[in-house]
């Protein structure tokens, strides 16, 4: 620890030293460390928290000697299990803890016992707690003593009071969203193993680069996950628009990787090399949106790097440019009396290339900044940064399929490919319906263009499979990031275990924008220095030290801390009036949570719900198969691959001889104007008979399965996520329909009950009456599809179809469900419901109201988790399939697919779905906070409000029908109306975002989450094609270019 | 400095070049014609007093070289962005030399000259379109890859896309800039499977402007102080269905101009002249 720690500040180096040589005095350094602390914080809090920390001091004591002393013992047993240096620090921590455990079990059980789950807590929550500097302050009023010094000299602004409780509030979301990550930890503490593994709870200390060239070192719990650091690292630079930003590390090969923040830490990093850096990941097109300097001040810092080290070829005269602007934003106005002599530019480096004509040139340029403010001097360099050709594109090394070297290059638009410095090739996210990779192999597969029939696949050879992988990743996370107004749900263990799911799991652009918007904290003073002149970092260093000091006070005052830090906690909770706050904490929230509130909040209806997942209908587990085709085509195994293959082909054929009967059909279903339940079993029956072929159900079994996802579906938006769930059922159905005529038709007619209530357009309305009568049918169906879903991940093949509408169902039912769906669609849409999806969601972002928006917001935020979680397996699935099968790969197409789907099948259902799905997250969020007010964390909307959403959702997928929401809050109703012209705009322009402009009028800041699933089989035979997709659009408040595709 | 990117249109100089008496003669041409040398000189003398009287540009007129029947044809000798001028190999073997006398032209104007030495590079400044925001260089006849991946090395702050010239001498000779963001296509398949492949390749999104015949597509546009849009374009006597078109920008101050003769060559508006935005501090 000490000598990790030395970098850090003398109060940290203190700390360490105390805890490294308990022997020495424990008291005493506890009291030099008070001692600092108060001082420290006398400067922020005042002397009252300093008695207070005093108090609680005295307190611990028992606690704090009794875990020194055991600390002190046991060092050597904690040491070597960790086998890591650095986690030396960390080990006493941890030992601390273990070894208190291990005494309070002997000599005071019941205390130890009591305080070991809260010391548990405690830790995380320190150890959270010290990634968030800010609520350290307030709740470790001991231990936090030392902390929050180290974070007042860190952070001047941590003076506003405001801005503490703003990062407390911060700190508490992210202390809650590791304590759900860390859920598993947790438990394990609490239960009786404690003893056993706490001595694995072992501390690690990480370093991380910055982007101003210092080093940040944070202690870390050795299974902590990715976002646990990340979120270290931003409290430790005050950095709230964090979604821009990720850690990398290098793999065995050296080769560079972003840590999952979804994943255990030691399980990304495998040379047991805690070395990170700290980088720009998503390079925002227009800087000028975000809201704060100082995340423009770090953006220019990995931009000066960039164009530095040449992976930003810039010509001359904008290096020249840009190296003003750096000087002027780091030492202001050239004084004209002191000319800056050539020698010290030169020291800095502003191009690869460097010549004293450009230094001259620069200085030159530099005059002409005069009076700019360092802020100002950052934008300007950013306005001429962005402009250029290769800012935000991510290259990579391929070879094309004739075995030409050229890049690949993954940005915020698509992908570009370069031979040399040439772009030869461009693929608008719209353009692509499918993302894959197997082995070496890297694979996208474009939509046809207007006079082609057939979407064509193009593949690119990558070094190895790790590069392939790289890439894919790199692709998913850019498009969900860049393309979607929510991520996709990572599929959860919980229900799909197969494989890996990899999604994108932080928040779109178009959630982060919302979650800026509503930042209210005083600009935080940073000091701007050249990432390469000065490498001490101003803030950092110190800042790092006073979080190790923290962390370790709080290790040894474990249980006043923990006490300290729940009350704290809570207060902070309370206290948290910052939306942004709350935002993030939903974001982070745990879906279980919130699955159970939302359940209990829709009592009635879970319990139906429940009486259906208990017996869930033969019918739902088709739609299960099927949505795991569709969403989870990737999650699929590779049994569920071939399955879905055999699936695929069987539906092929079914829809292959249905397709003209169904196509009539769909376009009748797909009109909303099929109010009659009649008609809906006309369409049923059309659409149902794939399925029953799947299924080897009758005909009227097929019929009736078709009523049953429209059920379901409106169930769905009876409850929370029943409006989701037939939404998805719709977009399913739709997908199908472009495919499978028969699938959509089913779907088309649950829209068309739906719309007995509202005609045509309104579909979505009709269904949400439709839901609402049927509520109790409906959710149980519903209920049993999710279940049916679940049951049948293991066997996905045998009802794709269904399983595409069940998920929708699913997710509505459970969190899990949706995930799935959502991954599903995540994949789809971030290929084929890119485009269409981008215009949804600026649509979506145009909500009027912002209390409205941030709801939705929030909502999105929750859905997006555990879609996100959903689709991750969804990608896992699609990547094993990729690898293992063929197959596998067209399932994985089939959400690319969805461009097809979409104008075959109505784009509204997908909105639906995605609305459902909100509901379902705010289902979810309301679970956890009921209340309204935190808009961007999570919503608390009632289930009420969720059926409202699902309800929206009928609309959409309704499209033109304005939203008949019952109850629906009209911040609901207004998203809904965004998503359906989103969906129109899938549906209509194949990818046209044109449609989607006029959506934009429509300023929804909910996010709506659509979810397309797409079956392709290819018959060598017949060179038939079949498709199943799934979208999920997730539309948020966030604001989405409808321009861009 | 205005920054990256800004000002397209903005045109303070402009570089042509003498007719020499061999052009009627000896220019390279697609299709057999009879150019009749004085008519083709006065519409070169009314397309400079354009560009100089009407539009005030400061025009740089290089003499004709009898040895360079071509040379009339200036854009194909330089590409000129910002303060960078790419001095082109053009793809004809008999034009190479044209890039001499642009060459110092455009040194003495203080560009920063950057020259092709690849021998396997060849580039015709025909195949180069300039949108203001990116490059699109026509992959044709007298432009090949390497000329355009050397191109892409001068100008690194911008994207450079190839698009294949099935038909027509140049890129260029079925499109221009019409205005910022504005692509004035020809209607040919050609003309319009270029278009459609430069709108896949960009980032940016263009409006166009199409016009029956392709070579009307050709123009010159810019954006000038107290002028605002200016347009120059082909004439009622030669594309009168594609005037009509043009008449349609109501925001531009149309110029047409006359080139009756030269089109016989191949040579469009924007090959007569190379144009230069420089700024005054820069001498």
């Amino acid at each position: 620890m000490t000598t990790e720690a030395s970098s850090e500040t003398e109060v940290k180096e203190n700390a360490e030293e105390s805890a490294a040589q308990p022997d020495q005095s424990e008291k005493a350094t506890r009291e030099t460390q008070e001692v600092l602390n108060t001082e420290e914080e006398d400067k922020e809090k005042g002397k009252v928290k300093e008695k207070e920390g005093k108090g609680i001091s005295r307190y611990l004591p028992t606690w704090l000697k009794k875990q020194k002393s055991l600390s002190q013992t046991s060092p050597t047993k904690e040491t070597p299990p960790t086998e890591e240096p650095t986690s030396k620090v960390t080990e006493e921590e941890e030992v601390s803890a273990p070894e208190v455990n291990g005494h309070a079990e002997e000599a005071e059980e019941k205390e130890e016992v009591k305080s070991e789950p809260v010391k548990e807590k405690e830790v995380e929550s320190n150890s959270n707690g010290s990634a968030d500097t800010e609520p350290a302050k307030e709740e470790k009023l001991e231990e936090s003593v030392q902390t929050t010094p180290e974070e007042n000299k860190e952070t001047t602004k941590e003076e506003d009071v405001a801005e503490e409780e703003k990062k407390g509030q911060e700190q508490e979301t992210q202390a809650e969203a590791e304590v759900q990550e860390g859920d598993g930890q947790t438990s394990i503490f609490q239960s009786p193993f404690r003893l056993v593994r706490k001595p694995k709870m072992k501390v690690v200390v990480c370093h991380v680069t910055l982007l101003d060239g210092t080093d940040f070192s944070c202690e870390v719990e050795k299974r902590a996950n990715g976002q646990y650091l990340f979120f270290k690292v931003c409290e430790h630079l005050n950095l709230l628009e964090k979604d821009y930003f990720g850690l990398t590390y290098k793999d065995t090969h050296d080769e560079k990787c972003w840590l999952d923040p979804m994943k255990e830490i030691k399980r990304q990093i495998r040379s047991n090399n805690w070395q990170f850096s700290f980088n720009v990941k998503f390079y925002p097109p227009d800087p000028s949106l975000l809201t704060e300097d100082i995340t423009r001040y770090l953006l220019c810092l990995q931009l000066r790097d960039d164009v530095a080290s040449g992976r930003l070829p810039c010509s001359f005269v904008t290096h020249a440019l840009l190296g003003s602007y750096t000087l002027q934003a780091e030492f202001g106005d050239q004084e004209p009396d002191q000319p800056r002599p050539l020698d010290f530019i030169s020291q800095q480096t502003f191009a690869p290339n460097q010549s004293k004509e450009m230094e001259e040139k620069i200085l030159e340029l530099h005059k002409s900044h005069k009076g700019m403010t360092p802020a100002q001097a950052d934008i300007q360099f950013l306005e001429n940064a962005k402009k250029l050709s290769m800012y935000g594109v991510d290259l990579h090394r391929a070879k094309d399929s004739e075995g030409v070297d050229i890049m690949l290059g993954v940005c915020a638009n698509g992908l570009l490919v370069y031979k040399d410095r040439l772009r030869i090739n461009r693929f608008a996210w719209p353009k692509i319906l499918k993302i894959s990779y197997k082995r070496n192999n890297f694979y996208i597969k474009i939509r046809p263009g207007e006079t082609e029939q057939f979407e064509s696949t193009v593949g690119f050879k990558l070094q190895n499979h790790r590069s392939a992988k790289r890439l894919w990743k790199v692709c998913v996370e850019n498009h969900s990031f860049f393309r979607l107004n929510a991520p996709e749900p990572p599929t959860k263990a919980r229900f799909l275990t197969l494989g890996s799911k990899f999604r994108y799991s932080g928040r779109t652009q178009a959630q982060t924008r919302m979650a800026s918007s509503l930042i209210d904290r005083p600009a935080p003073n940073f000091e701007r220095t050249s990432s390469k002149r000065i490498s001490r970092s101003l803030d950092g260093a110190p800042v790092i030290s006073i979080t190790e000091a923290g962390r370790d006070m709080t290790e040894n005052g474990h249980d006043p801390n923990l006490e300290l830090q729940s009350d704290s906690k809570s207060q902070m909770r309370v206290h948290g009036d910052n939306i942004y706050v709350r935002h993030s904490n939903l974001m982070l929230e745990d879906h279980d949570k919130t699955q159970e509130e939302v359940l209990k909040h829709q009592a009635s209806i879970s319990q139906l719900k429940r009486s259906f997942m208990e017996a869930p209908p033969p019918s739902p587990p088709q739609p299960s198969q099927w949505e795991k085709r569709l969403t989870s085509s990737p999650a699929s195994t590779i049994r569920v691959q071939q399955q879905q293959v055999s699936l695929e082909e069987e539906i092929a054929s079914v829809l292959l001889s249905r397709h003209a009967g169904l196509s009539a059909s769909e376009a009748s279903c797909s009109i909303p104007d099929l109010t009659l339940g009649a008609a809906v079993t006309t369409s049923s029956a059309a659409t149902p008979e794939p399925l029953e072929l799947l299924l080897s159900t009758p005909p009227t079994l097929s019929s009736t399965e078709v009523s049953v996802p429209q059920m379901e579906t409106a169930s769905a938006d009876n409850v929370i996520s029943d409006t989701k769930e037939p939404a998805k059922t719709t977009e399913v159905e739709i997908e199908e329909t472009v495919v499978i005529q028969e699938v959509s038709k089913a779907t088309k007619a649950g829209n068309v009950t739906v719309t007995s209530n509202s005609p045509a357009g309104p579909p979505a309305e009709q269904e949400s009456s439709e839901q609402k009568v049927r509520s109790d049918e409906e959710v149980v169906v519903v209920e049993e599809a999710n279940q049916t879903r679940q049951e049948s991940v293991s066997s996905e093949s045998e009802s794709e179809e269904e399983a595409e509408y069940h998920p929708n169902v699913t997710t509505s039912i459970s969190n899990t469900q949706i995930p799935e769906e959502k991954e599903e669609e995540d994949k789809l849409e971030g290929e084929e419901e890119g485009e269409e999806m981008e215009p949804e969601v600026p649509a979506a972002p145009a909500p009027s109201l912002p209390a409205e928006i941030s709801q939705p917001a929030e909502e999105t935020p929750q859905e997006e988790e555990e879609p996100r979680k959903e689709t991750e397996e969804g990608m896992k699935d699609e990547v094993e399939e990729k690898q293992g099968d063929p197959e596998t790969e067209e399932s994985t197409d089939d959400p690319m697919l969805t461009p097809d789907e979409t104008p075959k099948s109505f784009v509204p259902p997908e909105v639906e779905e995605e609305e459902q799905e909100e509901p379902k997250v705010n289902g979810e969020a309301s679970a956890v906070d009921a209340e309204p007010r935190p808009h961007g964390i999570c919503c608390s909307e009632l289930p009420v409000v969720k059926t409202e959403m699902v309800t929206i959702s009928d609309t959409f997928a309704a499209q033109k029908t304005e939203i008949a929401t019952k109850e629906v809050p009209i911040v609901h109703t207004e998203t809904k109306t965004i998503t359906y012209e989103a969906a129109q705009l899938d549906g209509n322009g194949e990818g046209e975002p044109g449609v989607l402009m006029t959506a934009q009028t429509i300023t929804s800041e909910s996010l709506c989450t659509t979810t397309t699933t797409h079956i392709t089989k290819t018959l060598k035979g017949g060179l038939s094609e079949t498709r199943i997709e799934k979208r999920i659009v997730i539309t948020g408040d966030c604001d989405i270019d409808h321009d861009q595709s | 400095m205005a920054g990256l990117m800004a000002g397209f249109g903005h045109y303070t100089h402009a570089i042509v070049r003498g007719i020499p008496a061999s052009l009627a003669k000896e220019a390279l041409r697609t299709n057999q014609a009879e150019v009749d040398l004085d008519k083709a000189r006065t519409e070169h003398d009314a397309y400079v007093q354009v560009l100089r009287t009407r539009l005030g540009l400061e025009v740089v007129e290089l003499p004709a070289d009898e040895s360079l029947p071509d040379c009339v044809f200036v854009e194909d000798a330089a590409v000129v962005c910002g303060d960078t001028a790419l001095i082109t190999r053009p793809g004809a073997e008999s034009r190479r030399r044209e890039t001499e006398a642009m060459k110092e032209a455009l040194t003495d104007l203080n560009m920063n000259i950057v020259e092709i030495a690849d021998e396997n590079a060849t580039l015709d400044g025909g195949d180069v379109l300039f949108t203001g925001r990116e490059f699109f260089v026509g992959l044709s006849k007298r432009t090949n890859q390497r000329g355009a991946e050397i191109l892409a090395d001068a100008f690194k702050d911008y994207a450079v896309s190839t698009v294949p010239v099935l038909e027509g001498l140049h890129l260029k000779s079925f499109c221009s800039m019409g205005g910022p963001g504005l692509i004035v296509i020809g209607s040919s398949d050609p003309a319009q499977k270029a278009l459609k492949i430069m709108q896949q390749m960009s980032d940016h999104r263009y409006d166009k402007l199409t016009v029956p015949d392709d070579l009307a597509a050709n123009c010159i546009y810019m954006n000038l102080p107290n002028k605002g849009h200016v347009l120059l374009h082909c004439t009622t006597d030669e594309f009168p269905e594609s005037v009509k078109v043009f008449e349609k920008l109501k925001d531009h101050m149309l110029i047409p101009v006359s080139n009756l003769e030269k089109v016989k060559l191949d040579g469009a508006l924007t090959c007569c002249s190379v144009l230069i935005n420089k700024k005054k501090h820069n001498n």
